[in-house]
């Protein structure tokens, strides 16, 4: 079943150039797509539009078989029930004057979910690797990585149908990248996610479909095996080639 | 002689311990890795050396930034040191952008005072730089972008309005937090290549955080890896990424060739 169909959508801010042109793909019940693309392609716009933050010139958006009305208040209510994000710079979405508990608890409470908010928030922070005493603190006594949890552990707690993250695991290191990951992959089980990412690597580990994007079009889009393994077109090519490898030597093994 | 050196550097609130007992230097030219877990103290460690700690946290221990005692210097003998001596690429470009102000006047406001202490500071010079430093950090459409607003363009952009922003002031350290986290894997060489001619060139020394190994195995000579507030592990940079004796750098080269094989389509 599609959860997500997105047809010939066409967006310009203001007078501009278009940003995004003729975009069609759609994402099946359950799966993660992958979004990715030279910066500037159009990723975190295509997700402003997805969340009904922005509306399209063209083309339109269907969400489980009906059209996304953006405009329309009680829709966008249901639809935000249904609907969660993580937005690319953590910081700037993470109101300064509350305590992460508020953060954290706010889709809990805008959306009247019955339940101990506590605890559900309790359960959020810790899944991402963070202490519970972080409820009790302020954003800027985090650092850039433990304030993007905090981002996503917002984004899960009402467990949404669709998560859309945009570079949700950029700051992170390594070991934690791993973890959130995993997370991911756990939760997507129940939920259907676009994923934006400039590392290919994470892509490849958490999503089963690919859409490339390039100045605002889709240049190719399709299994993330198949695209690994051939890809068809020049930008994806670059795209792969040019990712920093480990330097050779050999490999460790942890355990 | 060394162009920075910190010595048993700790960190504390009224109430947590930080960062304890770090020490390292770095020489003039040279490049030099932090990685490390998530919390471990990197971006406080850079905004000590350049004196930008937040209130609540008190440095204790010893840094000597060319010459400069930073711990107990004067707001004024600290604003003479950055933007002559130091220059950060801060972790989140948001946080250290003006909302209120287009992009290009930001980036003319480091390269005007450079400019005005080497002598010719008039405004074609001026803009003719900015126009330099632009090209420099690829930043596309530039007859549109300079007149942007911080929110008014991608995250990746706005980063490199940063990194244009740093790389104006001709630093002889360039702290460079998580430069490149917001930007595809073209766009990131371009800047890796872009950061690596300018130190050679210029002899500019780096302090480049980074979680990605494997730009930090381009871009470093040196690393150190950082953990719960401490120096887990330093060394050669080859060395500390290929044969790491840490067990927590281990399990990051780890974590990393996981991420490289899911590529090479080996779950
Ligand atoms: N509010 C705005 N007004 C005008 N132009 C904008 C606005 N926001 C973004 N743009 C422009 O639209 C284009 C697409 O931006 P977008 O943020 O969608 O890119 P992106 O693919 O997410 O890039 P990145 O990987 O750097 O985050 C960019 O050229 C950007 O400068
Ligand atoms: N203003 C503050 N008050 C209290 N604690 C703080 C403050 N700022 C940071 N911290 C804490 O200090 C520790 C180190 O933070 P720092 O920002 O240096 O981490 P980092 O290594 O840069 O992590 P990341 O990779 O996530 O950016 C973290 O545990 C953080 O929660
Ligand atoms: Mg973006
Ligand atoms: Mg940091």
């Amino acid at each position: 079943m599609t959860l997500l169909s997105v047809e010939n959508l066409g967006f310009a801010y203001g007078r501009d150039r278009p940003v995004l042109d003729d975009i069609s793909f759609t994402v099946p019940q359950g799966a993660n797509v992958g979004l990715v693309g030279e910066s500037g392609s159009g990723k975190s716009t295509l997700l402003r539009l997805l969340l009904g933050l922005e509306s399209p010139q063209k083309g339109r958006i269907l969400f489980d078989g009906a059209p996304l009305q953006a405009r329309d208040r009680r829709y966008m209510h249901a639809y935000r029930r249904r609907v969660q994000a993580v937005f690319q710079d953590p910081y700037s979405s993470l109101n300064p004057a509350h305590r992460v508990q508020r953060i954290v608890t706010e889709p809990l409470r805008s959306l009247k979910i019955p339940g101990d908010h506590r605890q559900m928030a309790e359960e959020a922070i810790t899944s991402v690797g963070l202490d519970p005493d972080t409820l009790t603190r302020y954003p800027h006594q985090f650092s850039g990585g433990q304030r993007q949890r905090i981002a996503i552990a917002r984004a899960i707690v009402a467990r949404p149908e669709l998560l859309l993250a945009d570079e949700a695991v950029s700051a992170l290191d390594l070991s934690t990248r791993v973890r959130i990951v995993d997370l991911f992959g756990e939760i997507a089980q129940k939920m259907t996610m676009v994923f934006v990412s400039h590392d290919m690597g994470v892509v490849a580990a958490l999503c089963d479909r690919i859409v490339v994007l390039d100045r605002g079009r889709i240049v190719e889009a399709g299994e993330t095996a198949a695209i690994l393994r051939a890809p068809q077109h020049a930008y994806t090519r670059s795209l792969l080639s040019s990712i920093p490898r480990m330097p050779a030597g050999q490999p460790q093994d942890p355990s | 002689m060394a162009l920075l050196t910190v010595e048993t550097l700790t960190l504390a609130t009224a109430d947590t311990v930080l960062v304890e007992d770090l020490s390292f230097t770095i020489a003039p030219g040279e490049r030099f890795g932090l990685i490390g877990e998530s919390g471990s103290g990197k971006s406080l460690t850079s905004l000590a050396v350049t004196g930008l700690l937040p209130r609540a946290i008190t440095p204790s221990g010893r840094i000597v930034l060319d010459g400069t005692e930073v711990i107990g210097a004067s707001e004024r003998a600290l604003g003479a040191l950055r933007g002559r001596a130091v220059a950060t690429v801060f972790q989140e470009p948001l946080t250290a952008l003006d909302p209120l102000m287009p992009l290009g006047r930001q980036i003319a406001g480091p390269v005007r005072r450079r400019l005005k202490r080497t002598g010719e500071a008039s405004a074609a010079a001026v803009t003719a730089e900015v126009r330099k430093l632009t090209d420099q950090v690829r930043l596309p459409d530039p007859e549109r972008l300079l007149g942007a607003y911080p929110h008014e363009v991608s995250g990746g952009q706005r980063q490199r309005v940063a990194i244009a922003m740093a790389l104006a002031c001709r630093p002889k350290l360039l702290i460079a937090d998580e430069p490149t986290t917001a930007l595809d894997v073209t766009t990131q060489a371009e800047i890796v290549t872009l950061l690596l001619d300018l130190v050679r060139d210029e002899g500019i020394a780096l302090l480049f955080i980074s979680h990605d190994l494997g730009v930090v195995g381009q871009v470093a000579e040196r690393v150190m890896v950082m953990r719960n507030g401490r120096a887990v592990e330093s060394g050669p940079a080859g060395q500390v990424l290929t044969a790491p004796r840490d067990d927590y750098t281990r399990s990051l080269v780890a974590a990393a060739r996981r991420f490289d094989d899911a590529l090479e389509g080996r779950p």
